[in-house]
């Protein structure tokens, strides 16, 4: 019998307050919109640090004819340099951090350049002598990265040392800007959701004041005189969230799912299964965001 | 079943107080008037009764329990031992009259059967047979006093409070709700009525208790009404 008052109140408080829990609604789905933006943009970085932290090689470049780089002011790497380089990579000084070793002629890289650049007209223009051979350095501990770095890159004959996850870093940085800007967003949406959560139940107090009266003075608990309107934001605030979510899964089947994993087929991104994991996570968060702010708004508006 | 122990209520510090030193005893089963012209204090005593307002001295017993001890989430059940009429009959205007007297018991989770089976004898002790289905603008004046005493005792409490529940209604329409209040007191249940109507004071011949400034200046068995001159009102 309660449950069944409680729940009309609900319904009649939603219907007279229509607009306004509708603009709670939307904001709340906004603002968890951006909060999981973030936390798949999150997702994302750890899920390719795991891939690619396993994958990482250092690649020791040798010289070449007419490099620019100091130095191969020697002029290109000679047979005997590469014996010595090739030497000190499989020597015990660096077996404990070396997994394998390979190495990479210009035939081999001007075929792996053709490849990467098929469908440029610079292809024609490059030829195998303008590329570098290297060896190519998988490491035990992908963060040991410097002590390669130190050892080779002085060593005569060779060109430079240079470590992807440099790139990879770069590309976990603006990552990383993206989940914070979308955080930032989150936030000021959210605090825009709370305002707006408590106007809302401010107004459906006001506008319940006589029922809400009559309630006290024929002895209602708390419970029954506040819960109708706790639930009015929490029902607007999970509806939100599910709008979020479904949002979210939306734009990551149609994003990673139908155009990432097609253009970039070597990079591993999260699945739209993934995001299925943020929604109890949004919808909780919805929750208890509306709930904490109605509360606190009753404590203020609605005596018991 | 109410005591008033040398209870003062201040609402703010500058003003004189709205109650000052009143002791009180009412007892189970009685029926009560409380006399005074606005402002003497007849609103305060009901509010320190339902716990709405503290008292700032002495204590306030309800049912032999201080309501100062009473803890805030036990509030709820003094109250629901108290029914109140107030003069501007406080309905609920889109509830039809069996709806408003039914949200009482909705509201504190009383069973669909109880009140299905509950508020028509009500409407029928306050004399509102057949009006089930009535909005309460289709309704006099008269007739919504009576749906808010049905309201105000659908949950059987030992005490009504009522202020002013004839403020808003002509003599003989006042007269049918005193009877209404009186049969009620009959019942058992202690009557605690406010008013300055001199008329209802006079014919009910009941105890009367007078305010003035707070104080209170007579507490007669079978009183009549007195006006703020001290002239007899006869």
């Amino acid at each position: 019998m309660r449950l069944a008052f409680i729940l009309s109140e609900i319904g009649s408080g939603i219907r007279r307050n229509l607009s306004m829990v509708t603009s709670v609604i939307l904001v709340t789905f906004i603002s968890l919109t951006f909060v999981g933006a973030a936390g798949l943009f999150q997702l994302q970085i750890s899920q390719m640090k795991g891939y690619w932290y396993d994958r990482v090689q250092v690649t020791v470049y040798l010289c070449v004819e007419n490099s620019s780089e100091t130095s191969c002011a020697a002029g290109p790497v000679t047979e005997d340099q590469r014996a010595a380089i090739e030497g000190k990579l499989e020597s015990e000084q660096f077996a404990p951090y070396i997994d394998t070793v390979s190495y990479e002629s210009q035939e081999e890289a001007l075929g792996h350049f053709r490849d990467q650049f098929a469908n440029s007209p610079i292809v024609d223009s490059v030829t195998a002598n303008q590329l570098p051979e290297s060896f190519r350095v998988s490491l035990v501990d992908a963060e040991k990265y410097e002590v390669i770095d130190e050892a080779f890159s002085s060593e005569p004959g060779v060109e430079a040392v240079s470590d992807q996850r440099d790139f990879l870093e770069a590309i976990f940085r603006y990552m990383n800007w993206a989940s914070v800007v979308a955080l930032v967003i989150a936030g000021i949406m959210t605090f825009c959701a709370i305002l707006l959560i408590a106007t809302t139940i401010r107004l459906s107090a006001f506008s319940r004041r006589r029922e809400t009266g009559i309630m006290r003075l024929v002895g209602a608990s708390k419970a029954v005189i506040q819960l109708p309107f706790v639930l009015e934001g929490v029902i607007a605030a999970v509806i939100g969230a599910v709008l979020a979510s479904a949002t979210l899964y939306g734009a990551s089947r149609f994003v990673i799912d139908g155009w990432l994993v097609n253009t970039f087929p070597q990079t591993a991104f999260i699945s739209s299964q993934q995001v299925l994991i943020l929604v109890p996570a949004l919808i909780l968060l919805g929750a208890i965001l509306a709930g904490l702010s109605s509360l606190l708004t009753l404590r203020r508006y609605v005596k018991v | 079943m109410i005591r008033f122990d040398s209870v003062t209520k201040t609402y703010d510090q500058k003003s004189r107080p709205a109650l000052d030193g009143v002791s009180l005893d009412i007892d189970r089963g009685e029926f009560v008037f409380l006399v005074g012209a606005s402002g003497s204090g007849k609103s305060t005593f009901i509010r320190l009764v339902l716990k709405e307002d503290r008292a700032s001295r002495g204590a306030v017993y309800v049912a032999g329990q201080n309501v100062a001890n009473i803890p805030s989430w036990r509030v709820p059940r003094l109250r629901r031992g108290i029914g109140v009429v107030f003069q501007d009959f406080r309905l609920l205007p889109n509830k039809t009259v069996f709806s408003n007297v039914a949200f009482a018991m909705q509201v504190i989770g009383r069973s669909r059967a109880v009140i299905r089976e509950t508020v028509p004898d009500v409407l029928a002790t306050v004399g509102l047979e057949g009006k089930n289905n009535r909005m309460p603008h289709e309704l006099s004046g008269g007739e919504q006093q009576r749906v808010a005493i049905a309201r105000a005792i659908v949950n059987r409490p030992g005490i009504l409070l009522a202020d002013e529940p004839t403020g808003n209604l002509d003599p003989t329409t006042s007269m049918g709700i005193m009877k209404v209040l009186d049969r009620i007191n009959q019942n058992g249940t202690t009557v605690v009525m406010a008013t300055h109507d001199d008329d209802i004071v006079n014919t009910m011949r009941k105890r009367v208790v007078e305010l003035h400034h707070g104080s209170v200046v007579r507490d007669d068995a079978q009183g009549i009404y007195i006006g703020e001159t001290g002239v007899v009102v006869e």
